[in-house]
This record gives structure tokens, C-alpha cells and sequence, in this order.
């Protein structure tokens, strides 16, 4: 059990690494999801496999069954999941804004942090500001 | 009392943060709470600070569950001070966002973005917990997309998306060795785990685990070689936010670093000792040599912050009290004196109409105390004396000469030469020099003028009071080397006299 | 939007469904699988859906508030469940405290319900923000 455990995160992480490695935001985002699941399944593995009995306290019992599952990487996983779901979220919707406003979602052609000062358009004043947020729309 | 103090740096800004998002739609309500929220953290964070000095560690369990079971908030001297610090950057960072573009910034939900951000930069000062550290981060995370594309121009976004993968990625490092340590030790109770660390027979394992660890904060804290997302976004955020997260984010990092692996790693310094002393070396230098080649103050100055997280890491690196009392003396003595700088940026760029050196100039005549606001927070950070940074350096340096660390203390001395160098490239171009076009004329209104200048003059009373009368400051450094260095303190001090069976009944 | 004419007249109707069983999971989730995140989820898609055939002006009427307020009123929820523990000294933070009014029958009434309806409040609230946003920004 805990070898199918560790050979699926093995294959998820380099799946993972494999999708970051691309210019394509898209895939890195998908990159990053893999690299999530892998983290949580990792966790969920840290915390004893193969038994089914769940982690209740039986009714007139004192304590827990001995070979009762484990609580505690299912409450940790259950965060982490409901985490890296808004994180992807987040980043989801900034790559949509990004491809609104640069009509493209490769990493590569996106340029416009790595002007300098000089060249660039005066970038914070409030006009480009709004101008910009129009272009994002 | 004491656990009301302790839950206080948090709950204040989680409910600021509420009440701002409730009033989504009236700016200038947003405004007055978030202040008020920002002086009532200051004023908890102030009490807890006297609390911890008067009685020592102040420990509570969230909830009533027993140590390593439940999460625990643990405040020592050295999450003490940074409370204290998250509490001051807050009252400064929120008055000065009440001047020049408040009213588009809060309609774009700066208020309850910042007050997430400091609840998590405070939670994660306060906890004593690996899991709930990652949920801390998190927090923060999220909070600091959000704040770093407020304006949504093309440039946030780009540099916005930079700094999202690359954290994205980081953080998932730190929730793979959360399940590696987990899996390890059975337990993520930082107390537990120091305990049981020593005894793992699998110690390899456990080192790689660290390692992950290492990376995760050290991509947080920018460290060598993880640095490359900072300089790619911060300056593209809006100046209050940019000296927000240049005064605490990488901060943070460099904090889970001092508390984890002068914690959990200490038995394993051997490991991990060089190689945060290499990465403190090529960190230092690479941050200087690119502010050293950037003509945008942003940039000079964003690159100033990799270079100083160089030091920070000195202490964790050599161990030694005086090394790690160094590093506290200089996030302290840090974060006040970089925050300052982006404030002041920020004005400068009002003031002269750009951020480009080549296209400034004048300003010592045009605004004399713009000038010396500069000044202060730019000498201290070379290390001039007698400011603040010239004491941070003094106890970082001597600590690596006591502990025949020559290479890593002579690095440390030059590259304080090349940030004066950096800072009067900054002062000759943007103050000295005749203005090469004219400036824009009276730029602010009272009310933004006040809420500019307040920050930067308190800032600044900082500072000058850390280098003028330094010897509280480095006791109190002191005393917070002697606790983080006494592990058996902490970990009685958490778990009580911990179960014989703890490890296994975990498991 | 250039949703059917059915599915435009029906929407209204159809939010009424996910609302019940939203408000449904979030009391059941006492005892039994449910509770205030998953009620949440299930009454933001109702929310999403009744976006997407009527438009996200439509949705942000239906919601009264800006989607962000809902969730500052979640968490005001949650972090007061927390604080009522504080009534009672002898408990520490975020222990649930519990009342059982007999009015014919036990009503399970207390903190952790509050801090569930603060949790539900708050997933509506940012799942609907997540989503209008990726819809696009279209004039409120």
C-alpha cells in the first residue's frame, strides 16, 4: 500500500515538475495543482495506511479501536486541499486578467515588469492606471 | 490575561479585516477602522512585548487541547519583538496609505487585503505549530496577491504572476515537509517536535525534510539562489504595499528559518550550519551587486532587502548567542529602516515626478526634510555609526570573527561598503544633482502631506532611537539569543512535563 | 448574456432550490455529513447559476451586499463564536459552548452553529467574488 502511495506522489510530482518547467502559465498552473496533490498525498500517507476502521469511539468503549485510522492527516489534508483551492483559484483569475492584457499566456512574452524605468510609459501615474484596468477588462 | 494578549495580535486585524470587507462600499469607514485597528494591534502587541519581558514565554492552547495535540500559540522574546515590529510597520503603513491615491486603493479593497496580511504575518509569528505555520503563510499569501495587483495595470499583473508561481510552488515544498516530518516524527508541534527530533532513527530522511524546509522559507525569505521573484515584483506595487511587504514578508521567512532550525535542527547544525552560511554569503552579495546595477530606486531597493536577509541568516548560520542575538538586533533594526525607504521612495516619486534616478534631481533644495527622511534610514542601513544599522553590523561581524568565521565576516564588511555605495548613488542622483526637468508643483494637499511625512518622522525616531541608545536593544537581543538557544526551556515550557508515551500515542 | 429565454425566466425559480438545500447541509452538518462549507458551495453555485443566465448584475442584486461583505460578516460570525467562549473564564478560546432548549424537544443551539453559519457566509462570499471575477468584469 504505502509503495502505490509513494510511486502515485513520485509520478505526480514529476508530472508536476514537467508542467512548471513550460512558459505556458496554464500549464504550470495545472503544474501546480499536480504539485498540490502530491504534497496532500504525501501527507495523507505520512499518517498510517491500509486500515478501514474509522476513527470513531465505539459506542460504551473508552478509547479508540487500536487499529483505527488516523484523524489528523485527514483534518491536515482537508485544509491544505481547501487552501491550494483558492490559491489556484487566485491564480487562475490573474492569468485570465494577464491574458486579457497582453493577449497571450506565455510567460516568455510577457515583458512589461523587466522595462526599465526610462523606457516604459509612466507607469503608476493614475491615468495609466486606469487605462490599463480598462485593458484588463 | 495573559492568553487574551496572546490571542490579540490576531484577532485584532482578523477583525478589522471583517469589518473593512463589510464595508465594502464606504471607503473613508474602511479608512478610520483600519487606523484604529492598526493602533489597537500596536497597543496589544506593545502589552504582550512587556508581558513576555516581565514574565517570560507566554504559551496558550487554542482551544483547551493539551500540547502536542492541539495548536499551540507560543510567544517568546523573539516572536515578541516581531509582533511589536508587525504592530509598528501596520500604524505606519496605515497612515501613510491615507495619503496620495487612498480613495482608489480602498476602493479596490486595500483595507481588508492589509489587515489579512498582518493577521498572517502575526499568526505566524505567534504559533508554535508546523502545520498551522503553513496555514500562516497561506494567509499571507493570499493576502499579498491580492495587494500586490490592486492597481491591475499590465505591469502588476505581470510582475504579479511572477511572484504567484513562484510562491505557489514554495509553499507546496513546505506542505511536502510538513508530510515528510509528519510522517517521521509523528507530530508537528514544534516543542514535540525538538523532543523528538534527536531520536529519529531515520536521520537522513529527516535532513531531507529540513532541506525542503530550508527551501520553502528560504524562497519566502529570498535567500540565494530563490530570489529572482522579488526583484521581479515589488516594484511594481503600489508604495504603501511595497513597504509592507519589503518590512515583513521576507521577514517572515527569515523568521521560520531562526525558529525552526534553531528549534527542530539543532542537533543537525552540523548539516545545515554551511550551508546557511554559503547561502547568507552568496545572498548578500548577489543582492548588492544587482542593486550596485539598477538605476530605478524600487529596483536598488528592492535588491537592498535580498542583500540584508544576508546577515539575518548569519546568526542561524554560526549558532552562536551572539550571532543569533546579532541577527534579531538586525530584523529589528531592518524592517524599520526598509520600510522607511520605500515610504520615502514613494514621496520622492511625488515630489520629483519619477522614480528613474536619471530623471531626478533637486530634491535636497525642493524638499529639505524629504532629504533628510532619506538620509537617516539610508546611512543606517550602510551601517554608518552611531544609526541602527551600524550595531546590527558590528554584532553580526564580531560574532563571525569570535566564532573564526573570517570569510563570512569580511563579506559582511564589504558588502556594507557597496550598500553605501548604492545608497549615495540613490542621494547624489534623486538630491545633489541640479533637477534635469522641472518639478511638478505643489504636489500635496495638507491632509496627504501629513499622512506621507507622520510615517517617515516616526520611522525615523526609531532608528535614530535604536543607534543612540542601543544598549536596551541589545540586551533584550541578547536575552532573545539565550531563550531560542534554550531548547529544553521551550519545550517544557509548551508541553509541561510531557507523557512518557506522547510519540507513540501519536502515531 | 445570451442565455435562453426558459432558462432566464426559470432562473429565478431554480435559485430558490440550491438556497433550501444549502440551508439544509448547513444545519444537518451537526451530526451528519454537511455543515457550513459544503451548504456554502452549494448555495454559491445556485449564485453562479442564476449569474450566469441573468447576467452578474442580476446575481450582485440578488445578493443585496458586494460579495466581500458577506464574507466580513462570516468571519465577524466565526470570531464571535470564538469570543462567547470568553463569557464563560474557566474555558479557553475556541471552545464551543453549548445551550439545549427544550421546546418539545432538545435544540441543539450553540456556538459551533454560529460559526458555521459564519463559515457558510464566508465561502458564499468568496466563491461568488472568485467567480464574478472570472466571468469578467461586467458593469454592476
Amino acid at each position: 500500500m504505502d509503495a502505490m502511495f509513494a510511486l502515485t506522489v513520485g509520478v505526480l510530482v514529476a508530472a508536476a515538475a514537467w508542467l512548471l518547467l513550460a512558459r505556458d502559465l496554464l500549464r504550470g498552473l495545472l503544474g501546480f495543482v499536480l504539485l498540490g496533490t502530491g504534497a496532500n498525498l504525501t501527507i495523507f500517507a505520512a499518517g498510517r495506511t491500509g486500515t478501514m476502521v474509522p476513527p470513531l469511539v465505539p459506542p460504551g468503549a473508552e478509547a479508540l479501536a487500536a487499529d483505527a485510522a488516523n484523524a489528523l492527516p485527514q483534518a491536515l489534508v482537508l485544509t491544505a486541499i481547501v487552501i491550494g483551492f483558492g490559491l489556484a483559484a487566485f491564480a487562475l483569475v490573474l492569468v485570465m486578467r494577464a491574458h486579457a492584457a497582453f493577449g497571450t499566456v506565455s510567460a516568455e512574452e510577457m515583458d512589461e515588469a523587466e522595462r526599465p524605468d526610462d523606457a516604459a510609459a509612466p507607469a503608476p501615474a493614475p491615468a495609466a492606471a486606469v487605462a490599463g484596468r480598462k485593458e484588463a477588462a | 490575561m495573559r492568553q487574551a494578549l496572546l490571542v490579540a495580535p490576531i484577532l485584532i486585524p482578523l477583525a478589522a479585516c471583517a469589518i473593512t470587507a463589510m464595508l465594502w462600499q464606504r471607503p473613508a469607514a474602511q479608512r478610520r477602522v483600519g487606523l484604529a485597528a492598526a493602533v489597537a494591534m500596536l497597543l496589544a502587541t506593545l502589552a504582550l512585548l512587556a508581558e513576555v519581558i516581565g514574565g517570560g514565554m507566554v504559551v496558550g492552547q487554542m482551544g483547551n487541547w493539551p500540547a502536542p495535540f492541539g495548536i499551540s500559540l507560543v510567544v517568546d522574546h523573539l516572536s515578541a519583538a516581531m509582533l511589536v515590529i508587525t504592530g509598528v510597520m501596520g500604524l505606519a503603513v496605515a497612515i501613510y496609505a491615507m495619503g496620495e491615491g487612498a480613495e482608489e486603493r480602498d476602493r479596490a479593497g486595500f483595507q481588508p487585503l492589509f489587515h489579512a496580511l498582518l493577521m498572517g504575518v502575526a499568526g505566524a509569528f505567534s504559533t508554535g505549530d508546523l502545520f498551522n505555520l503553513y496555514v500562516w503563510f497561506e494567509v499571507m499569501l493570499i493576502a499579498s496577491f491580492g495587494l500586490l495587483v490592486l492597481d491591475r495595470t499590465r505591469e502588476q499583473l505581470d510582475g504579479g504572476i511572477r511572484y504567484v508561481m513562484l510562491n505557489l510552488v514554495g509553499t507546496t515544498f513546505f506542505l511536502l515537509a510538513v508530510g515528510l516530518v509528519y510522517g517521521l516524527t509523528g507530530t508537528l508541534n514544534l516543542a514535540d517536535l525538538a523532543r523528538v527530533a534527536p531520536t529519529v532513527e531515520n536521520q537522513g530522511a529527516l535532513a531531507a525534510a529540513g532541506m525542503l524546509l530550508l527551501i520553502a522559507f528560504g524562497a519566502k525569505a529570498a535567500v540565494f539562489p530563490l530570489f529572482n521573484w522579488l526583484p521581479a515584483s515589488y516594484h511594481t506595487a503600489s508604495m504603501p504595499v511595497a513597504a509592507i511587504f519589503a518590512a515583513l514578508l521576507t521577514k517572515v521567512g527569515v523568521y521560520a528559518i531562526i525558529r525552526v532550525f534553531t528549534l527542530v535542527y539543532a542537533h543537525d547544525h552540523a548539516l545545515f550550519g554551511p550551508v546557511l552560511g554559503i547561502v547568507a554569503m552568496a545572498t548578500m552579495v548577489v543582492g548588492v551587486l544587482g542593486a550596485a546595477a539598477h538605476y530605478d530606486i524600487r529596483r536598488i531597493l528592492s535588491f537592498h532587502i535580498i542583500s540584508q536577509i544576508g546577515y539575518m541568516l548569519v546568526g542561524v548560520a554560526l549558532m552562536t548567542p551572539l550571532a543569533i542575538a546579532g541577527s534579531v538586533l538586525y530584523v529589528i533594526h531592518h524592517i524599520v529602516v526598509k520600510a522607511n525607504l520605500f515610504l520615502v521612495a514613494g514621496a520622492v516619486r511625488r515630489r520629483g515626478g519619477s522614480f528613474a534616478l536619471r530623471r531626478l534631481g533637486g530634491l535636497w533644495l525642493a524638499a529639505p526634510l524629504l532629504g533628510i527622511g532619506f538620509l537617516i534610514p539610508a546611512m543606517s542601513l550602510a551601517g554608518i555609526p552611531p544609526l541602527s544599522g551600524f550595531w546590527g553590523k558590528l554584532v553580526v561581524i564580531r560574532a563571525g570573527l569570535e566564532a573564526e568565521a573570517y570569510v563570512l565576516a569580511g563579506v559582511a564588511l564589504a558588502v556594507g561598503l557597496l550598500t553605501l555605495y548604492s545608497m549615495v548613488k540613490i542621494w547624489n542622483e534623486a538630491f545633489w544633482k541640479a533637477a534635469p526637468e522641472a518639478l511638478p508643483a505643489a504636489p500635496w494637499t495638507r491632509a496627504e502631506r501629513f499622512a506621507t511625512f507622520a510615517p517617515i518622522v516616526l520611522l525615523c525616531g526609531v532608528t535614530l532611537t535604536i543607534g543612540f541608545w542601543t544598549e536596551p536593544f541589545a540586551a533584550f537581543s541578547l536575552d532573545a539569543a539565550e531563550v531560542l538557544l534554550d531548547r529544553e526551556g521551550y519545550i517544557a515550557a509548551v508541553l509541561g512535563t510531557p507523557p512518557a508515551q506522547l510519540a507513540e500515542v501519536a502515531r | 448574456m445570451d442565455a435562453s429565454l426558459i432558462l432566464r425566466v426559470s432562473a429565478p425559480l431554480l435559485l430558490w432550490v440550491p438556497m433550501a438545500v444549502s440551508a439544509y447541509l448547513l444545519v444537518r452538518g451537526h451530526n451528519e455529513p454537511g455543515g457550513g462549507f459544503v451548504g456554502g458551495l452549494v448555495a454559491s453555485a445556485g449564485l453562479v447559476f442564476y449569474a450566469i443566465s441573468r447576467g452578474q448584475g442580476a446575481a450582485l442584486r440578488a445578493m443585496r451586499l458586494p460579495p466581500a461583505s458577506w464574507c466580513g460578516i462570516g468571519l465577524l460570525l466565526g470570531l464571535g463564536s470564538g469570543l462567547l467562549a470568553w463569557i464563560d473564564p474557566s474555558a479557553g478560546y475556541l471552545t464551543h459552548r453549548w445551550w439545549f432548549p427544550d421546546i418539545g424537544f432538545k435544540l441543539p443551539i450553540g456556538t459551533a452553529l454560529v460559526f458555521d453559519i459564519g463559515v457558510y457566509l464566508t465561502v458564499i462570499g468568496t466563491i461568488t467574488a472568485m467567480v464574478f471575477a472570472l466571468l469578467g468584469e461586467e458593469a454592476a
